[in-house]
C-alpha cells in the first residue's frame, strides 16, 4: 500500500515540474470586504505572500485578525453575495480569484485542501469516514467504488490509525478527537494535494496529542512535498512546525520572515506583545507577563494609518502623527520584513532590551 | 504548618452508565475522579493539569459541592462539608467561588453586568456600607472594567471583558477560595495574558486561594504554587512548581512537559511521544493507569497500584505514584528518547 502513495507523489512531482519560475502559491494584494448588516467589514487588507512546494507558513495572529478568511479566499468558499475580493492568487499559473466556479471546484480535495479546527463538526455523522475519503477521491480521479476504499483504507494506515481495514467502516463519533483529526487528515491527503491548509488544527487537542499531530503533519510533508499553510495562534506551534511566518493584525500582514527571523529578532511591537504574552516552561517565575493592553480594534471602522496604534507602547517614539495618518508599509519586499514606523535600529534596540527582560536572570 | 483551608482525602467520583433496552439499569461506572488526596493552605494556588478527560474538572466541581462525591471527605476550614445538606453549606457557599471557562455561556444574557454581580449577594443578603451598587462598581473597577458598564448587558463586551465579569462576580462574596476552570483557554494570547496578569494581582491583594484547572502548562508553572498533575481520574504527582517543573519522576508528568510546543526550547531536550491515546474511564487500566502509554510499564505495574509517596531525591511535599520513576531532571533526555519515543534507556537518564 505505501508504495502506491509513493508512486503517486512522484507523478504529480513530475508534473508539477514541467512550469515556469515564481512561487508555488502568491498571494497579492488581496483585500476581502463582507458586507454586513453594520457596515463594511475590512477583514483582509492588502495582504501579500508566497509559499513554496515542501515548506510550511504559519499564519500567526488573534481571532479577527483575517487569518481563517485569507484562506476561505484561497479555497473560493466565501459567499460570492456578500464578499467582496480584490487581488490575486496565484497557484502556479493558475488565478484563483477571477477562476470559475467549476474550476475551483476541481481545484478543491484536488490540487488545494483543507484541515479544520473542529473534526467533530467538519464531518458528517451519517457517513463512515471510509465513505467520506473515498468520495474526495472518486470525485477528482474517476476511481471505482473499490478503488477508493482501498484508498480509503490506505490513507487511514498513512495517518496511523491502528486496524484500518476495521476502522475504515466506523462513524465519526467512535473515534476520538486526536484520531477524528487523524481522518480529517487523511481526508484532505487523498488526492495527494499541492497545498494543505491547515486552519488551527490542534486548537481542540490535548497536548501530547497535539504533537502527535503536529509530527504526523511534518512527516507527510516530508513524504510527499506538500506546502502547508498553518494557520495558528500559538506561537510555539509556529516555532515546531513552520519555516516560514506572517503575523497578521487587523487584516494586514505586520510581520513576515523565516521562523528564526521573526521569533527570536521580532521587530513589530505587536509580534513584542504576542511573545510577551506568553508564559513558557523556563521563563522566570514571579514576573508578570507583558501582554499587549487594549483589545483587538473592530474592522468595521480600523484605525488610521497603522492599526496597531491604540495598543503600540512605542508611539511616541516616532511622532504620533506618523503612526495615526500614515498606514506604514511592510517593507522590505524581500525576506524578513514588518509594517513599522520605527527606525530598524530603534527596533533592534528595543527587542533586545524586552528580550532581557523577559528572560530575566537566565541566560 | 497550620490547617489547610481545603483538605480532601480519597476523593472519588463515579457516575453510572445506564444500559439496557426497556428497563434502565446501572451497567457499569465511569471512574471520573478515583482516591484523589489534595490540600490547598489559606492565599495558596494549587494548579491541576492532565489531559481532557482526567477528571479535574470533576475534581474542581466536586470542591465546590457541585457535585455529590461518591466517597471520600473533603474538609473546609476543618469542617467535614462532604456530604452537607443545603442549610449546613449555606455559610459555606460565599467562601467557595467558581470562574468558569466559556464567559460566553457562563453570564445570562438576559441580565445587566450589575445584576449579574449583585446576585451573589442577593442571593446571601449581603448588604454591604454603602449599598450593594456602589459594590458592584468597586468591584468592576477592581477587574479592570469600567463602572459606568453597570447597566450595560453580556453581548456588549468582549471575551476577555466578559471573563472579568465572571471573575467579578466570583470576587464579590469576597471568597477564601476560587475554582478556576479553565479561564483563560477560550481567549486570544495577549488577552490571556492580561486574565493572568488580573487573578495574580487580586490573589496577591486579598490573599484568596485558587484551585487553577488547566491544560495549559506554562500557564499553570506561571501562576500556581503547588502542581498536581492528574491522569484517568488519579493524581500521579504532586509537588511545587519547581519541583514538578524542573524535577519530575513520573513519566507521564516527563511526557507531558516534552509535548508544550515551546518557541525556545530547553537545548538537548528531546521530545517523548506517548502513543495510543487515553483509555476509557469506564474500565481503566489496573494496576497504574498509566503503563498502558507508558514505556517503563513492567509486569508490577499491573498488579499494583502505585501509592502516591515522596520518593528519594524528591523535595519535602513532592510526592509521585510510579514504580519505576524517572530521574530527576527534563534534560538528561537527550537523544534517548527517540523519535519512537518508547525506550529510554536508564543509563542515558543518569546525569
Amino acid at each position: 500500500m505505501g508504495e502506491q502513495t509513493v508512486t503517486t507523489a512522484t507523478s504529480t512531482t513530475e508534473a508539477r515540474t514541467r512550469r515556469g519560475p515564481g512561487p508555488f502559491l502568491a498571494v497579492r494584494d488581496l483585500s476581502v470586504r463582507f458586507t454586513t448588516e453594520d457596515g463594511v467589514v475590512h477583514a483582509v487588507d492588502r495582504l501579500s505572500f508566497d509559499l513554496e512546494k515542501g515548506t510550511t507558513l504559519g499564519i500567526v495572529g488573534e481571532s479577527g485578525s483575517g487569518k481563517s478568511v485569507t484562506s476561505l479566499s484561497i479555497l473560493g468558499l466565501h459567499d460570492p453575495e456578500t464578499t467582496d475580493i480584490e487581488g490575486e492568487i496565484w497557484l502556479e499559473d493558475q488565478e484563483l480569484v477571477s477562476a470559475s466556479r467549476t474550476t475551483m471546484e476541481r481545484l478543491r480535495g484536488n490540487r488545494i485542501a483543507m484541515v479544520f479546527q473542529d473534526p467533530l463538526t467538519a464531518l458528517s455523522p451519517y457517513h463512515t469516514v471510509g465513505r467520506q475519503i473515498a468520495e474526495t477521491y472518486r470525485r477528482h480521479k474517476g476511481a471505482s467504488k473499490r478503488e477508493a476504499r482501498e484508498r480509503a483504507i490506505e490513507m487511514l494506515r498513512l495517518v496511523g490509525i491502528p486496524q484500518p481495514q476495521l476502522r475504515v467502516d466506523d462513524y465519526p463519533h467512535h473515534f476520538s478527537g486526536g484520531m477524528r483529526q487523524r481522518v480529517m487528515i487523511a481526508m484532505a491527503l487523498v488526492c495527494d494535494p499541492d497545498l494543505l491548509i491547515a486552519d488551527e488544527p490542534t486548537t481542540a487537542l490535548d497536548v501530547t496529542v497535539q504533537a502527535q499531530i503536529l509530527d504526523l503533519l511534518k512527516d507527510l510533508q516530508q513524504k510527499t512535498g506538500t506546502a502547508i499553510i498553518l494557520i495558528t495562534h500559538d506561537l510555539g506551534v509556529v516555532a515546531n512546525t513552520a519555516h516560514n511566518v506572517l503575523v497578521m493584525y487587523a487584516g494586514r500582514a505586520v510581520e513576515r520572515g523565516t521562523v528564526r527571523e521573526v521569533l527570536h529578532e521580532p521587530r513589530h511591537p505587536y509580534t513584542w506583545g504576542l511573545l510577551g504574552s506568553m508564559p513558557s516552561l523556563r521563563s522566570p517565575l514571579d514576573v508578570p507577563l507583558r501582554p499587549v493592553r487594549g483589545t483587538p480594534p473592530s474592522l468595521l471602522s480600523p484605525p488610521s494609518g497603522c492599526p496597531f496604534h491604540p495598543r503600540c507602547d512605542y508611539v511616541d517614539r516616532v511622532g504620533p502623527e506618523f503612526c495615526t495618518g500614515e498606514r506604514p508599509a511592510l517593507t522590505p519586499e524581500h525576506g524578513h520584513a514588518d509594517a513599522c514606523h520605527l527606525p530598524l535600529e530603534e527596533k533592534r534596540r528595543i527587542a533586545k532590551e524586552r528580550d532581557r527582560a523577559e528572560r530575566g536572570g537566565r541566560a | 504548618m497550620t490547617e489547610p483551608l481545603l483538605e480532601v482525602s480519597g476523593l472519588t467520583k463515579h457516575f453510572p452508565v445506564m444500559g439496557g433496552a426497556l428497563i434502565k439499569r446501572r451497567v457499569g461506572s465511569v471512574h471520573a475522579v478515583d482516591d484523589v488526596d489534595l490540600t490547598v493552605a489559606a492565599g495558596e494556588t494549587v494548579g491541576l493539569v492532565g489531559e481532557s478527560g482526567c477528571g479535574k474538572s470533576t475534581t474542581g466541581r466536586l470542591v465546590a459541592r457541585l457535585l455529590e462525591p461518591t466517597a471520600g471527605t473533603i474538609r473546609f476550614r476543618g469542617e467535614d462539608i462532604t456530604h452537607a445538606s443545603r442549610a449546613k453549606l449555606k455559610p459555606i457557599r460565599p467562601q467557595i467561588q467558581m470562574i468558569f471557562q466559556d464567559p460566553y455561556s457562563s453570564l445570562n444574557p438576559r441580565h445587566t453586568v450589575g445584576s449579574i454581580i449583585r446576585g451573589p449577594m442577593e442571593i446571601n443578603d449581603i448588604d454591604p456600607p454603602g449599598g450593594r451598587e456602589k459594590r458592584v462598581r468597586e468591584l468592576l473597577e477592581i477587574v479592570g472594567l469600567n463602572p459606568e458598564h453597570y447597566n450595560r448587558f453580556p453581548h456588549e463586551f468582549s471575551g476577555g471583558q466578559r471573563q472579568r465579569i465572571g471573575i467579578a462576580r466570583a470576587l464579590a462574596l469576597q471568597p477564601k477560595l476560587i475554582v478556576a476552570d479553565e479561564p483563560v483557554s477560550a481567549l486570544d494570547v495577549s488577552i490571556q495574558a492580561q486574565v493572568v496578569n488580573l487573578l495574580r494581582q487580586l490573589q496577591q491583594e486579598f490573599g484568596i486561594a485558587f484551585l487553577f484547572i488547566a491544560h495549559d502548562l506554562a500557564v499553570v508553572r506561571h501562576f500556581s504554587q503547588r502542581v498536581a498533575v492528574m491522569y484517568l481520574g488519579r493524581i500521579v504527582e504532586i509537588g511545587d512548581r519547581e519541583s514538578i517543573y524542573e524535577r519530575p519522576r513520573h513519566p507521564y508528568t516527563h511526557a507531558l512537559l516534552s509535548a508544550v510546543p515551546e518557541i525556545d526550547p530547553e537545548p538537548g531536550r528531546e521530545r517523548i511521544r506517548l502513543t495510543g491515546d487515553l483509555p476509557s474511564p469506564v474500565n481503566p487500566p489496573s494496576g497504574c493507569r498509566f503503563r498502558t502509554r507508558c514505556w517503563k510499564a513492567q509486569d508490577k505495574c499491573a498488579q499494583e497500584v502505585p501509592p502516591l509517596v515522596r520518593l528519594d531525591g524528591n523535595a519535602e511535599g513532592h510526592l509521585t505514584a510510579c514504580h519505576f520513576p524517572m530521574e530527576p531532571t527534563t534534560a538528561a533526555q537527550n537523544g534517548s528518547a527517540s523519535s519512537a519515543g518508547r525506550d529510554v534507556p536508564e543509563s542515558a537518564l543518569a546525569e
